[in-house]
């Protein structure tokens, strides 16, 4: 059993903050992914975790114990580093058993854990060989598979697989996901990969300059975005956002069309690109560049002198300086507060 | 053009060294092999034969065997301290070299004054009431308590030089090694042992041979402190080229010095030797 609870954790280095009271619950055995622009604290926040920083303020609890006092080898956790990490001194096989040494485990079981996990990470012909004579996502397959030797209760991983190929970056995913879905871990990742997050969370916390914005499962950060942020983080492309001006009773008007909308002072109108199809009427957009991707279109476009892109089925080809009306789907439109930029 | 360029500009120094270092050395090694116009073994054996040289061999080794551990786990232990220090850091290792900054001779003679029997150990231990009067403590009787007085002042004078290689040895080890070895469960002294250690290896090779060497060259320390109580290699060659006029036997003299230097320092280049692609 380890959940993870973060409670009001603050961290500041010198006069600067990196989090902000930070709050977050991880359920036992849950994957949860950190996600986030660079330099938005999510290394910190793994780090206050494992013990390796302090926190300026507020406690983090492992299985219901307050750790935020222990050294880290004493709060049951494994660490794939953002740097790796690996030790240079020692050869693969010894970098993976590091962990199993430090806790004096008989050799056999030391042999067939580093055999298991160097497999899993595709490693297993490089054992004998020095960091120094390993490539970067080499030594990057090294560190997560140190980490995955201890079967700890809880794994903290910081971009473990940033430096693979797309192809190995698929696999190695998919095979991380049912090693530690098999053996029960808890599991913080960060990732800067959209798709990663996506395909490997049970829940994504999206950061933003310190803080986390939204905690839902991936399609509840998709779907329906806390704040402003995330639907302009999350999606490739991201959402889109328009002025929007009161009609009158819960009625807005966005380029000159009229929708439902909240009954709120001021909002921004949002909706996604592949949430858009052509129609006789809806938001008028002058085609700029047309991007033909295979399965569908991307079109970049100006609506109302604002910026907006559209997915369209393939078959549209669309040429620029075209005039279309790009009808949203009417349960997809999404409403943003202005002043505070989270969701209405 | 451009390949030779690095030669070239080694060349001064090259030169120099050949005038003031290679040429002196060849005129030593040729000296312990000439006796009368003729070359010989003979200063060899003469000097083998003499009943001081084994004791001065032995003096000097086993000098050389109690100060350097004795330095190597000072050093370290200061170097960790050091090291881990937030603030003040510079202060303290200003403060630790300061006797780097004294002559041999000159630690020799504080030393002295220390243990002669006018010096300040015998006023407290009379002070103390422990002894009536001053006792002859560096006399031939107890050459235990030169060997002690020795070991004293070669520790308090150069442990500081291994120290600061090593805390700047330690300075390279970049800390994320610390951070891993901390998560993955090792306690301070297998971090010490099985990360910090390993990876200082480069800086304690340098600190080693510089020390082993100077501890095979020992000699103003132990003449300040004990004459000719307690001969060593060194002091032996003094009193052959300089009291006994015997250029060949001192020559001869300071190739075993320099034979056992090289010996030790291939000796330490191999156990402490780091593989390659094992480097940081
Ligand atoms: N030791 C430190 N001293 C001062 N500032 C720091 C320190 N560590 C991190 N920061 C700052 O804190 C902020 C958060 O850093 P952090 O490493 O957590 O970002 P991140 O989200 O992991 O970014 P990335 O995706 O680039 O790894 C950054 O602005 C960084 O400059
Ligand atoms: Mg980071």
């Amino acid at each position: 059993m380890a959940v993870i609870e973060i409670k009001q954790v603050a961290k500041t280095f010198g006069s600067f903050t990196a989090l902000h009271s930070v709050d977050l619950t991880i359920a036992d055995q849950e994957f949860m992914v950190l996600l986030g622009a660079s330099g938005c604290g999510k290394t910190t926040l793994l780090r206050i975790i494992a013990g390796l920083e302090t926190p300026t303020t507020g406690e983090v609890w492992i299985g219901g114990r307050r750790v935020d006092h222990l050294p880290p080898r004493e709060r049951g956790i494994a660490m794939v580093f953002q740097n790796y990490a690996v030790f240079p001194h020692l050869t693969v096989f010894e970098n993976i058993a590091f962990g199993l040494r430090m806790k004096k485990m008989d050799q056999a079981e030391v042999t067939r854990r580093v055999n298991r996990t160097a497999e899993l990470m595709h490693i297993e012909q490089l054992l004998k060989r020095y960091s120094g004579e390993l490539s970067g996502g080499q030594r990057q397959r090294v560190a997560v598979a140190r980490a995955l030797a201890m079967e700890p209760d809880v794994i903290l991983m910081d971009e473990p697989l940033s430096n693979l190929d797309a192809l190995l970056r698929l696999e190695m995913r998919a095979e991380l996901k049912g090693v530690l879905a098999e053996s029960k871990t808890t599991t913080i990742y960060v990732t800067h990969d959209q798709v990663e997050a996506m395909s490997l969370a049970d829940r994504i916390s999206v950061m933003n300059g310190g803080r986390i914005v939204q905690a839902a499962n991936p399609v509840e950060v998709y779907r329906n975005p806390a704040a402003r942020f995330v639907g302009s983080f999350i999606g490739n492309p991201p959402m889109n956002f328009l002025k929007a001006e009161p009609a009158g009773a819960g009625k807005w008007q966005v380029a000159g069309q009229v929708f439902d909308g909240p009954a709120a002072a001021a909002a921004e109108f949002a909706i996604r690109p592949e949430d858009l199809h052509p129609a006789e009427a809806g938001l008028p957009a002058e085609v700029r560049v047309v991007e033909p991707l295979g399965p569908h279109t991307l079109i970049t476009a100006s609506v109302a002198g604002q910026p907006f892109r559209a997915v369209l089925e393939s078959n549209l080809l669309p040429a620029p300086g075209d005039m279309l009306r790009l009808a949203p789907v009417p349960d997809r439109i999404r409403w943003f507060d202005p002043a505070t930029q989270s969701a209405l | 053009m451009p390949r030779l360029l690095p030669y070239l500009l080694l060349l001064p120094a090259t030169a120099f060294l050949c005038l003031f270092f290679l040429y002196p050395f060849v005129q030593v090694a040729h000296d312990s092999v000439m006796r009368n116009g003729v070359y010989t073994l003979e200063n060899f054996s003469r000097m083998a034969g003499h009943w001081k040289f084994s004791t001065a061999f032995w003096n000097t080794m086993i000098l050389a065997a109690v100060v350097v551990p004795i330095q190597l786990a000072m050093a370290l232990t200061m170097a960790s301290i050091v090291t881990k220090l937030q603030r003040g850091r510079s202060t303290i290792l200003y403060i630790f070299a300061i006797p780097l900054g004294i002559s041999d001779l000159a630690a020799g003679l504080i030393w002295l004054s220390v243990f002669e029997q006018s010096g300040f150990l015998n006023s407290l231990l009379v002070g103390l009431g422990i002894v009536d009067r001053p006792i002859l403590l560096l006399g031939y009787q107890n050459t235990w308590i030169i060997f002690i007085a020795i070991v004293l002042a070669e520790v308090w004078r150069a442990t500081a030089i291994m120290m600061v290689i090593l805390v700047a040895g330690m300075g390279l080890i970049p800390k994320e090694y610390g951070e891993a070895a901390d998560v993955f469960g090792a306690s301070r002294w297998q971090k010490f042992r099985r990360v910090t250690l390993p990876m200082l290896k480069p800086s304690l090779q340098t600190a080693l041979i510089l020390r082993v060497i100077l501890a095979f060259e020992v000699f103003a320390v132990v003449v300040a402190l004990g004459g000719t109580q307690l001969p060593v290699l060194m002091s032996e060659t003094y009193h052959w080229q300089f009291a006994m006029q015997e250029r060949g036997v001192a020559a001869a003299f300071a190739m075993v010095i320099l034979g056992v230097s090289v010996a030790f320092t291939i000796l330490i280049l191999r156990l402490l030797h780091v593989p390659k692609g094992a480097r940081v």
